[in-house]
């Protein structure tokens, strides 16, 4: 089996930049959409001050939670940033974590470079961090989302009714999950060729 | 006619939990592994009462916590017997996780934590005004699924395999009750 590697060939997952990702970042933060990813708070425009201290938060968590890792997704064309993607709230016990990802700019999406990333991370988590399971939330307004993760090989486990109100109207919103087995079945595909 | 609410039901009444008064109660049911396998994904492990008391001391500073702690005391004679919470409070969408433990293992079985829950519910729907309340189950209890039951919660899916133990996996239940299912439970008014 080919060694693990933070990057292929359109994208790779990199560290935070600090200075250079606020510059960037700080434009994305008035899409109310981007911001409901990105943070558990409600949504905001952030200032570039507001990015670097959150930078800081993320790396602080990082070294002390034990069970938290963030990435940075870049284009290996250029190494400009793209968006993110983390791994959190894995239970070490049981296998089992959570996945977050986002791309930041509009004109970046539709591209792969989410897709590619998530290939990364979903390889990060089943191959370097052991785990059993990944899970995902997602609403039920966003369809983009849940192809896009369904497309990874994700399942719907679980529908909580009217759990997200966005913009005034009522949505469910799904637990989805990936399992090792799953995961594994469709990398064995992958590697003889076959489009799953 | 607005009516106040009192959190006192038949069996128990739920008190604000007091890290001073209490820490010692939570300390000592961390003791029970069987009752941390209902309650936690994670191992169980000790605390002592003045740990749990400064863990709970960092919630008072909070300026605007997202959770809310009680105390479940029976009624007839006082008696600790569990905590209930709502945390993550998502203020937002208006949804809330809820957990609860029966401390007191003697006393499992005999409706104590679904008056608690149901109390908590009242909290939860004409205090915070919340949509519903979502919670998580392991598949192995299923007597704390009958009471969700009870209290209107629906189970709404399962996170497959989630939780491991002695070598094998169970999953995850989540469960959801909505503002609606509890009004027509708790007699429309």
């Amino acid at each position: 089996m080919a060694a693990f590697r933070f990057e292929n060939d359109l994208v790779c997952l990199g560290p935070i930049d600090n200075e250079k990702d606020a510059a960037v970042e700080v434009a994305w933060t008035v899409d109310a959409g981007y911001m409901q990813i990105r943070t558990a708070e409600v949504p905001r425009p952030l200032s570039k001050m507001y990015l670097k201290k959150l930078y800081e938060k993320i790396e602080k968590r990082m070294d002390e939670s034990g069970n938290f890792y963030y990435f940075t997704i870049r284009s290996r064309t250029d190494d400009r940033l793209l968006g993110f993607v983390q791994l959190d709230w894995i239970s070490w016990s049981n296998n089992a974590g959570s996945i977050t990802i986002a791309i930041g700019a509009p004109q970046d999406r539709g591209q792969g470079y989410g897709t590619q990333a998530l290939k990364i991370a979903l390889e990060y988590a089943f191959r370097e961090l052991n785990l059993h399971r990944v899970t995902a939330w997602v609403p039920e307004w966003n369809a983009g989302a849940l192809r896009f993760f369904q497309r990874a090989g994700f399942v719907i486990e679980a529908r909580r009714r009217q759990a997200a109100l966005h913009q005034g109207k009522r949505y469910d919103s799904f637990v989805i999950g990936l399992l090792r087995p799953e995961w594994e079945a469709q990398s064995a595909l992958a590697s003889l060729g076959v489009d799953s | 006619m607005p009516t106040t609410l009192s959190l006192s039901g038949k069996k128990v009444r739920l008190e604000p939990f007091d890290p001073e008064r209490d820490s010692v109660h939570l300390a000592g049911w961390f003791r029970n592994a069987e009752y941390m396998r209902l309650m936690d994904t994670e191992p169980a492990r000790l605390f002592s009462p003045e740990a749990v008391k400064k863990w709970q001391e960092k919630d008072l500073e909070v300026e605007r916590p997202n959770g809310v702690l009680f105390l479940i005391v029976r009624q007839e004679d006082d008696l600790p017997i569990g905590f209930i919470g709502l945390d993550g409070v998502d203020l937002l969408h208006g949804d809330s996780f809820i957990g609860i433990g029966i401390g007191e293992q003697e006393l499992w079985g005999q409706g104590y934590g679904t008056e608690a829950m149901r109390l908590s519910l009242e909290y939860g729907f004409q205090v915070l005004n919340l949509h519903r309340v979502t919670l998580n189950v392991f598949d192995y209890n299923q007597r704390a699924i009958r009471s969700y039951e009870k209290c209107g919660f629906q189970v709404e899916g399962r996170q497959r395999q989630a939780i491991h133990r002695d070598g094998r996996r169970y999953d995850i239940l989540f469960m959801g009750v909505l503002r609606e299912d509890w009004e027509l439970l708790s007699g429309g008014d």
